[in-house]
């Protein structure tokens, strides 16, 4: 782990850093949102601890505070964080060897730390981005959910200030340059539009996964490179 | 929220986050769907920037969020460093709220 700070350079550490910020912010408003609509302060805090995916977190509080049952609040956490399942597929080999970074790692694997990943090809770097985004993410988040959660109703108008912008600018910086490839590009910009065309009819968390509808047009084209394996 | 719940909520998405980790080692995926793999998960990626960007609940999120998240992606590919880029999205959508576009 000491290795970590040097093999990434300056600016990814800055990025990553500015990402911890942004999240911390909507951190704090999740805290604030939760205990000003009701919930006692320990509900937030431990949720954030334990399941650490903010857009799972407002689903669920979300779904309470407008007097849901819990189990739909459950059930619309689990469809929106359905999406973890192929990121662990897709960037697993990141966290390493050992059965505790596994352990660890998954809990720690979020959009954003999968999107700094993506966008680099070096094992090592890839390995050092997502620690140090993910660790970066879970004390900044932690800690803003509980500084929100203590200041309740003082904040909570993260929409003045832009920052709901923040987070799909955030991930469209970081994936945006790996749509170069029309490999890419095409299954993106499909699943895209399918997604937002489901939202109005499909609850939250289900018409990001039919996107995945938009990797026929990859399954049609050849890989880039071809790297078959010896069997 | 019952603390169940929370619980519930917390085991199921580890769940989720942890198969991959584990599992990719003893299925012994071919190359072909490896790459599928890495494919899918940016599809995924750019379908949530899309949702969270077009989308409230179940209708139009208004014009603001959409605008300014088309700021960060035109300085994304004109190569702006990011800091520049997640500020001025946000600042784009804040100062439009303020002159009351949705």
């Amino acid at each position: 782990m000491h290795s970590l700070w040097r093999t990434l350079d300056r600016g990814t550490l800055r990025d990553i850093a500015l990402v911890c910020l942004a999240d911390a912010m909507v951190g704090a408003a999740f805290g604030a949102i939760s205990v000003s609509g009701g919930l006692p302060p320990w509900v937030p805090v431990v949720m954030s601890l334990v399941v650490f995916a903010g857009g799972a977190q407002f689903a669920a509080v979300g779904v309470v505070l407008s007097g849901g049952a819990p189990i739909a609040a459950v059930a619309a956490g689990l469809v929106l964080n359905a999406r973890l399942l192929p990121f662990g597929f897709a960037i697993g080999d990141v966290l390493g060897g050992r059965w505790w970074t596994r352990l660890t790692g998954a809990h720690l694997m979020t959009d954003e730390a999968v999107a700094f990943v993506l966008r680099d090809g070096d094992p090592h770097r890839r390995h050092a981005a997502f620690w140090a985004c993910g660790l970066g993410l879970f004390v900044s988040w932690n800690a803003a959910v509980v500084l929100g959660a203590l200041a309740g109703r003082g904040i909570g108008d993260t929409g003045a200030l832009g920052l709901d912008a923040a987070f799909p600018a955030v991930l469209l910086a970081l994936v945006l340059p790996s749509l170069a490839e029309g490999n890419v590009r095409n299954p993106a910009l499909l699943g895209a539009v399918v997604a937002v065309a489901a939202t109005p009819f499909l609850p939250a968390g289900l018409p990001v996964l039919l996107a995945l509808t938009g990797l026929v047009l990859a399954i049609r084209a050849p890989a880039p490179l071809p790297d078959r394996e010896v069997r | 929220m019952p603390l169940l719940a929370v619980v519930a909520l917390a085991a199921g998405t580890y769940a989720f986050r942890l198969a991959g980790p584990v599992l990719r080692h003893r299925l012994r995926l071919p190359g072909r769907l490896r790459h599928l793999l890495s494919v899918a998960a940016t599809v995924l990626l750019i379908a949530l920037v899309a949702t969270s960007a077009l989308t409230e609940g179940h209708g139009f999120a208004g014009w603001a969020r959409p605008a300014g998240v088309l700021v960060a992606g035109i300085l994304t590919l004109r190569k702006a460093p990011f800091p520049l880029i997640v500020v001025l999205a946000a600042a784009t959508t804040a100062v439009l709220r303020l002159l009351g576009v949705p």
